[in-house]
């Protein structure tokens, strides 16, 4: 079953004089489960797109439904909601809150967005920490993490409310060699353990090496879809399951 | 709501010295109008009681139009004995009431046989007199203080008076007056005290015994110029005002066509105009506040939401809605208040106490070595705090609605 379903997405920003087509008539299908890389130089659309499908943006044309929801018809109050019970979000600063230590960065959004008890986010805070092995360090605060550290604790926090999706904007950006595949590794095992659909835009070459799936972009216009390796996507059964143990 | 009050609390304290800066300056107008409103209000009510209880009384009664026409104190409009009767009936009634003192007041010729001037002659009942008006005792300079200082015979005199006229406590003076059928009398009187003026320089208030003033003014029955009255407490002058015309059968409207006119000591005391500014100078005080709060918590929270929009558009990507976000702002707002407030309300109060223990004297009139006593209600001290709160989240509210209005693809996007 497709999560994601694209047709004909267009975007185009007006500045002053000048109108500039991020994207042009963009179509796909993403089925769950799917470790997908979205890759083309800078300005090809990859973040763009990215935001359409994160119902962070809305296109200029074109129809989205993602996990069977035509987000174009949710208000910025709906789509609010459906953000934070359906999509996880991993970003090249990682964009920890600095206030907040890691376990508290984790557990915001079971606070804020999701509003679960005590005890259940406490439970569900500490097996997302211990899944990205990051339970020793959850009481610092981000300035005393590394950079690393700092993705697997975004990481955590994206995969806590036990989204259907995860989008990934260069989540590799500011990492080194060896972090950056420790990332990756990591959010394939996630996916691999709890079915989540991860979608990543990137140019980073250790990216697209990892993924089973990737549509390459180029002035906003999708001109290839190259399959990689068959991606091992769980049933929903499965991933419910594993979630819930999540 | 817990957790914004920590996400809140944690947000002031990254930007420590900048929300200490903002605690401190609204603190500190806190403060200012706490010791303000404490010291101005322990002078007013000094002021007034000093007024109210050593001549003027808290209300008094008189004949209708007397007051308007009292320059000439006319006795062709003192109160007739049954009106008198009836109103000691009423205060005798009421609750509120301490104390009254009937009065009859006369124009007079004061001489020491060798010079003469005009006087105002009170007529009083001593104990009476002394037990409205507590203070009066302490307004005699020189001679007997006490109440046989009005016995027969005997006169108060105002001071200037006897300096200009080099009379001393124990000299022997003439009183001379016309009465209502226009007859002339007179009496001698022993001096018997040297009468302080109660606000100042000036004032030709002679006071002897009532039936000594009887006897001049030949009156054939008890007639009144004036009652003073006090009160138990001068908090309750508006309402005993009103219970006093309500038990003389005076209602609001009714005053003006009526025999009898009850008057507050604000509607006879020029006093109260200054008593007035002081309520308005405190209630500009009041205002600097309100100004000092709005814009220390209107920069900061303009700042804050400034150098945290990454932040705003991750919390609101992450799902986070924009009422949540309003409400984070909104909290930091009123913590930034509340700690102001708690902690301006615990200095101010802190000076207060300190200089009731300093005891700082001023002088009043003719009262020297007053001691200043600042004290400040309950009420001033949980309305100056929570006056600070409601505007600290109302200065946050603009910020807040930023915060909250940001579109998150926007907000990522900041650098």
């Amino acid at each position: 079953m497709s999560l994601i379903i694209a047709q004909s997405l267009s975007k185009t920003y007006a500045t002053d004089s000048v109108e500039v087509k991020a994207l042009q008539d963009v179509s796909f299908e993403i089925e769950a489960g799917a470790f997908l890389a979205f890759i083309g130089p800078s300005g090809s659309g990859k973040t763009t797109l990215l935001n359409l499908v994160g119902c962070l943006d809305k296109p200029t044309s074109g129809e989205l439904q993602v996990a069977g929801i035509d987000v174009l018809k949710l208000d910025r109050r709906q789509a609010a909601e459906f953000r934070g019970q359906n999509i996880g979000f991993i970003f090249q600063s990682f964009n920890l809150l600095a206030v907040l230590t890691a376990f508290e960065n984790v557990e915001y959004p079971l606070v804020m967005v999701q509003e679960l008890p005590l005890a259940e986010r406490r439970d569900r805070v500490l097996k997302a920490l211990q899944a990205v092995g990051m339970l020793e360090q959850k009481n610092q605060l981000p300035e005393q993490l590394s950079g690393g550290q700092k993705q697997r604790v975004a990481i955590a926090r994206a995969l806590v409310t036990r989204p259907k999706l995860v989008l990934a904007d260069e989540p590799t950006a500011n990492l080194d060699h060896q972090t950056a595949y420790m990332i990756l590794r990591l959010m394939k095992q996630m996916r691999d353990n709890f079915g989540i659909t991860f979608i990543f835009s990137t140019h980073d070459t250790r990216i697209i090496g990892e993924a089973e799936i990737i549509y390459s972009l180029e002035d906003g216009r999708l001109v290839q879809r190259e399959e990689r390796g068959k991606a091992n996507v769980q049933s929903s059964e499965d991933r419910g399951a594993k979630l819930a143990a999540l | 709501m817990f957790n914004l009050a920590k996400i809140a609390a944690r947000n002031l304290r990254r930007y420590k010295r900048r929300s200490l800066l903002t605690v401190s300056l609204i603190a500190f107008g806190v403060v200012f109008v706490l010791v303000f409103v404490a010291v101005t209000a322990s002078i007013k009510d000094f002021m007034i009681a000093q007024i109210t209880d050593s001549y003027l009384g808290a209300l008094q009664i008189h004949r209708a139009g007397y007051v308007a026409s009292i320059e000439s104190l006319p006795l062709n409009m003192n109160l007739p004995p049954a009106a008198v009767s009836q109103i000691e009936k009423t205060l005798a009634g009421n609750k509120d009431i301490e104390a009254y003192s009937e009065r009859i007041k006369f124009g007079a010729l004061f001489s020491n046989f060798t010079e003469t001037t005009n006087i105002r002659i009170n007529g009083v009942y001593p104990e009476r007199e002394f037990a409205a008006l507590p203070q009066m005792l302490s307004r005699i300079s020189e001679g007997e203080k006490s109440v046989r200082a009005l016995e027969k015979g005997k006169m108060l005199v105002p001071k200037l008076l006897a300096q200009g006229f080099g009379a001393k406590v124990g000299d022997t003076v003439v009183v001379v007056a016309t009465n209502k059928d226009g007859s002339v009398n007179g009496k001698t009187f022993l001096v018997s005290g040297i009468l302080e003026s109660a606000t100042g320089p000036g004032g030709r208030d002679g006071y002897i015994n009532f039936d000594d003033a009887s006897e001049i003014l030949r009156m054939s029955g008890k007639e009144v110029s004036e009652i003073a009255v006090r009160l138990k407490s001068l908090a309750l002058v508006e309402g005993a005002a009103k219970s006093v015309r309500g038990g003389l059968g005076l209602g609001e409207k009714k005053q003006k066509g009526s025999v009898i006119e009850v008057h507050t000591w604000a509607q006879l005391s020029p006093f109260a105009n200054i008593a007035n500014m002081i309520d308005l100078m405190t209630f500009f005080i009041k205002l600097m506040l309100i100004a000092i709060v709005l814009i220390s918590i209107l920069n900061v929270m303009i700042m804050a939401v400034y150098e945290r929009v990454r932040e705003i558009g991750t919390i609101a990507a992450i799902g986070t809605l924009p009422s949540k976000i309003l409400s984070l702002f909104l909290v930091e707002g009123f913590c930034l208040g509340l700690t102001g407030a708690i902690v301006g309300v615990v200095f101010g109060l802190a000076i207060i106490f300190g200089l009731n223990l300093s005891k700082i004297s001023f002088n009043f009139g003719q009262a020297t070595g007053l001691i200043l006593a600042p004290t400040i209600a309950p009420i001033e001290v949980m309305t100056a705090s929570l006056m600070v709160i409601i505007v600290s989240v109302l200065a946050s509210l603009q910020p807040a609605f930023k915060a909250a209005r940001m579109e998150p693809i926007d907000a990522l996007r900041h650098v």
